[in-house]
This record gives structure tokens, sequence and C-alpha cells, in this order.
């Protein structure tokens, strides 16, 4: 943008959409999604400060200790590559912590410039942008990702990418609808009338308004992403050796379920499902916080 | 109803198209040339070439999509080249186990979530609601697979109940014929549906309750049996009349998922048998019949609920 010498660069807006410390204080008594966001922290502080902790070795094989059962100097046993469990879980979670919130970011930051434009638009330009979210939500979004991942060999980065490009059509949609309710408010007219570029009220009054529902699409994206991560590792088309996540972890466990090494199969299982339901909680009590600001 | 049913009709079909035209343009970027493909990574670029020319896939990619259609409309879905067998033919064999096994557990699901998200409305609040809705959070995150092994693991590998393959037979009907070896894999299918259904048909029912119709049914000395079932249950349901129709993509996945841990022999199976083999027009076909599926299954659910309830279609 060429700048324009008049427009006074000072003028700050409010940094947080009002009604936003309200949505807080909400927040500190919805005891679930309290529930939820500390059992996050602590899914993310094993994963992250673990590894200080627990040091344990995740770069070499050794078939001498493979699929030890719990015990003395491995609390959960090893896998069958000798690696110790709780060290695996960690690092495997690591991968799959950061891949989900890449995936969720992608497509949140994609679907909201998305909807916002179609609902800023209106007119045929939003009924185009719409309906091609519609035919993209139609098409099986697993059969894709599998597709692509299975072509082009994955790593963390190329894998959330993969996700996130199939995943922000509800970021979308939801960034839509807001926008539609928003745009026709004072504020927003006022800046218009004012001669605000387009794509300056896009950026400095809807998206910044319609925050909180982002944040709470976010949230929900993450937990989503993390279980398909998890089901791309499982049906063997997530990461290869040596990388590991969370599902490549389950699969290898599934292959020894007739051996009964059940330490394969739980810990790791109770990772996934706490994390999602840790984050699905989160989503919720964010939900109802910054929804009860409409009424 | 006619002037309804004509314009969602409209509207499915260019959604068709749209479905049609991202998979085969998506799948054109990323797969290799059908030349490559038949004739083997050693196979010089002159005979590869020549493969293509003779079959019409060195036009531009918009002329062969317009072929393909050609193809599509007269119920050709194209040739496995790795199989040597024409997909609709491959896909015939394993649908109806596939339909089969979604069926089930689509049944399954209804049967139980209907009652139980009717009851936890009634009961609001209850011990046995909250024990519901903390079950429902918690499977909702568990994933199939996961559940799947999990019920190996304590059916199958424990107690000893149940086998932890699913039946090899190649009819369509294991599920009544060999109920025993199909019950794990239908379980997985349902279980999850369940959780979200359960939760849909309280917060619906929840809705319903408050609703004057309700009051007046009671006022007038309808037995509670009689409100919940006569009155009720046929409003509240509306909500997961949709719901269903847009599950078809999540059912279709997680007939993927059980159908690969219980070896089950479906088009789940064939899909990643298909992925493992970069069989693309098998995954072409299956993806595009997944995107029909799926707005057959809206278009079905709209024009239910408009059924259901006439004043959708006055609206519209």
């Amino acid at each position: 943008m060429t700048a324009a010498p008049t427009t006074p660069e000072t003028v700050q807006l409010p940094p947080a959409p009002a009604g936003f410390r309200a949505a807080v204080r909400r927040m500190r008594h919805h005891p679930l999604g309290l529930a939820g966001g500390g059992l996050l922290l602590l899914v993310v502080a094993f994963c992250y400060l673990g590894p200080l902790f627990w040091k344990t070795n995740q770069t070499d094989v050794n078939l001498l200790d493979a699929a030890l059962p719990p015990g003395p100097g491995h609390p959960l046993g090893t896998d069958t590559n000798g690696f110790d469990v709780l060290g695996r879980l960690m690092e495997g979670g690591q991968v799959s912590l950061q891949i989900g919130l890449l995936a969720a970011l992608f497509a949140t930051t994609f679907g909201t410039v998305y909807g916002a434009v179609a609902g800023l638009a209106g007119g045929v330009v939003d009924g185009f942008l719409m309906r091609l979210v519609d035919v993209l939500l139609s098409v099986p979004f697993l059969f894709f990702v599998l597709i692509l991942s299975a072509r082009f060999h994955a790593n963390a980065w190329t894998l959330a990418l993969v996700i996130g490009a199939f995943s922000w059509l509800i970021s979308a949609r939801l960034v839509r609808g807001e926008v539609l309710t928003l745009r026709v408010r004072e504020y927003v007219l006022a800046a218009r009338v004012m001669g605000a570029s387009r794509r300056r009220i896009i950026f400095a009054h809807l998206i910044p308004n319609a925050m909180g529902v982002i944040i709470v699409n976010v949230t929900f994206q993450v937990a989503d992403a993390v279980l398909v991560v998890a089901a791309l590792g499982f049906l063997g088309f997530g990461l290869s050796y040596p990388t590991t996540d969370w599902g490549s972890q389950l699969a290898s466990g599934v292959t020894y379920i007739s051996a009964d090494y059940w330490w394969l199969i739980y810990p790791v299982g109770g990772f996934i499902v706490l994390t999602v339901l840790a984050l699905n909680l989160l989503a919720d009590a964010l939900r109802d916080a910054v929804g009860r600001k409409a009424d | 109803m006619a002037w309804y049913v004509a314009k969602r009709l409209v509207v499915s079909v260019l959604v068709l198209l749209g479905i049609s035209a991202v998979v085969f343009f998506l799948l054109h970027l990323v797969s290799d040339s059908p030349g490559r493909v038949v004739l083997g990574q050693r196979a010089s670029p002159e005979a590869v070439a020549d493969f293509n020319h003779e079959h019409g896939f060195d036009r531009p990619v918009v002329v062969q999509y317009f072929s393909y259609l050609g193809q599509l409309l007269q119920g050709d879905l194209g040739r496995s080249y790795k199989l040597n067998q024409d997909v609709g033919t491959l896909l015939q064999q394993n649908a109806g186990r596939s339909a089969m096994l979604s069926l089930a557990g689509l049944v399954l699901a209804l049967l139980v979530a209907v009652p139980l998200g009717i009851l936890q409305a009634v009961k609001r609040n209850s011990v046995v609601d909250r024990a519901a809705t903390g079950l429902a959070y918690v499977l909702y995150a568990t994933p199939a697979f996961l559940l799947g092994l999990v019920l190996i693991a304590v059916f199958s590998q424990q107690l000893d109940l149940f086998p932890a393959e699913a039946s090899q037979s190649h009819s369509p009907w294991v599920v009544f014929t060999d109920p025993r070896s199909m019950a794990l894999p239908v379980i997985t299918i349902a279980v999850t549906s369940i959780a979200i259904f359960s939760q849909y048909q309280r917060s619906s029912a929840l809705d319903q309750l408050g609703q004057d119709y309700i009051r007046v049914a009671r006022a007038k000395g309808l037995p509670e049996r009689l409100v919940l079932t006569r009155h009720l249950l046929r409003n509240a349901c509306l909500p997961l009349i949709t719901l269903v129709g847009t599950m078809i993509p999540l059912l279709l996945a997680g007939n993927l998922i059980v159908e690969s841990l219980f070896n089950y022999s479906g088009l789940g199976l064939l899909f990643l048998n298909s992925l493992h083999r970069e069989d693309y027009p098998v995954l072409l076909a299956y993806t595009l019949i997944g995107g029909v599926l799926t707005v057959v299954g809206n278009f079905i659910a709209d024009i239910a609920v408009a059924m259901a309830d006439r004043r959708i279609e006055l609206a519209s």
C-alpha cells in the first residue's frame, strides 16, 4: 500500500474486542473448561518438559531390550525397537501436537481470510466462494489427505499443510457468518464512509471482532487435526521412521496385539484421548464464554 | 413440494459436477501418467508417450475431464491397470459388504442413541444424564481405531467372546449369517456415532420438552409414555435426520479404519490397498462415489426433513 500522508498512524484500536475480559471472567467459572485447559497444560508439559527430566535413548535401536514389559528402568516398558515407551510418548507427543497446532493455524488463517472476503464481498462472489466450500465439504476429507500423504512422503510440515489444506472449510463458513452480521455495524460503515480500503476493513475491523469465533474454532481444529494425524499414522501413511507420532506408535502396537503387549497400546491411546478430550472441553467452554457476549 | 424437490435437485447436480471436477483435477495433479503406471518404471519415455497418445492421455486435462464425465454418464468408471479389471466391477464386488457394515452400525447407533438422548433430556442433570454426557465426551475423543483395538484386546484376547477378525466370506449378508464375527466391527462403527447422536438428540429433545404442545399433551392427561413416543419423538428426531445426512463422509472414513483393523474386505480396504498400489483409477472412482453419497445423503435428508416438517417448504 502507498502511504496515505493524512492518516494519523498513532490511532490505536483497543487491542482486544470489547467483552474479552468478561469472557475471561466467565471462563474462570467454567469448571469443565478449566479442567480441559489444565489437562492440556499437563499434556504439553509432559511432552516438552518431560524429556528434560526423563532422559532416554530414542535414537539407537536396541533389540536386546525389545518389548520389555513395564518394570524397573522402564516404567512403561519398551517397544519392539527397544525404545523406552515413556520417552517415546513424549517424543511422539511433541510431533503430534506440533502437527495439530500447525494444521489448525494454517486452516484457520486461510479460512478466516476466505470467509471474511466472501462475507464482505457478498453477491456473486460470495455465492461462488461459498458453493466451492459446499463442494469441498462433500468430498470425503480423509480420502484426500490419505492420497496426498501416500504420494508425497510426509514430514511434519507437509502433513500439517495437507491437513490444513482440507480443513479450512468450517472456519470459512463460521467467519463468513460472523462477518455478515458485523459488516452492517456502525463502526464498519463509518470506516467505509471514511474511505478505508476493503483490506483495512477486513484486517482492522472484521477479523479482530470475529476473534472470539476464530479462537474457539482453532481449538476444535487442533483436536481434529491430532485425530487425523493419529489416523494417518495408524493406517501407515503418516511420518516415516525415525520420526514418530502417537498414531504410528499405536500402529506398531497393533502388529503385536496377539502377543499381548498391552503397554504398547493403552498408554499412547490414553494420551490421544486425553489430549483430544482436553481440547474439546476447552473449546466448548470458550464457545460458551464468547457466545454469551452476544446476548 | 415438487418445486422444493426440483430446486434441491438442481443444486445437488451442480455440487456433484463441482466434486467431480475437483477430484479429477487434484488426482490428475498428483498421479503419474497412466503410461508410466502401466508400463512400469523401466519403460522408455517414448513407449510411455506412445501409450498415452494411443489412449488419449496426452490431450489437455480439461478435454480428458469431459471425456471421463462422458464415460461416467455411460456407467463406465474406468479401468484399474494394476488389477486389469473394470473399476465398476471392483467396486460392485465390495460395495454390498461395506454398505451392510455401515448400515448395521448406523442402525445400532440410532437404536441406542435416540432413546438414550430422550432419556437424558427427560432426566436432565440427573446422575444418569451426567454419566452419559461424560461418557459421550470421552468416546467422542476416542478415535475409532483405538476403540476397536481396545475392544479386540478385551473381548477377543482376554475374554475370548468374539473373534478378532471379521468374517472372511464374500457374502454381503455376513452381519446376519455370522453375527459373532461381525459384532466387534459393527460396535466399533456404532459407538462413535452414538456419542454424537445422543448429544444431539438430548439437546433437541430438551428444546421440544419446553414447547407448548408437550404441555398441552401433559395437561390433557396423556400418559408420559405416550407424550414421549407420540409427540416428542417425531419432532425431536428432525435434527438427527439432517445430521445423519451430513455424517456420510464420516461413516465412510470410519469404514476405512474399521475394515482395515478387522480385515473385512469392503470398499475401505479396497481403497487402502489401491493406495499402496498407487492405483489411481480406483481411488478416483471411490472418492467420487464418496462425494456422490454425501450429496445424495444431504438431498434425502433435506427432503425427509421437509416432509416431516412442512413449514420448511413454505419458508423457502
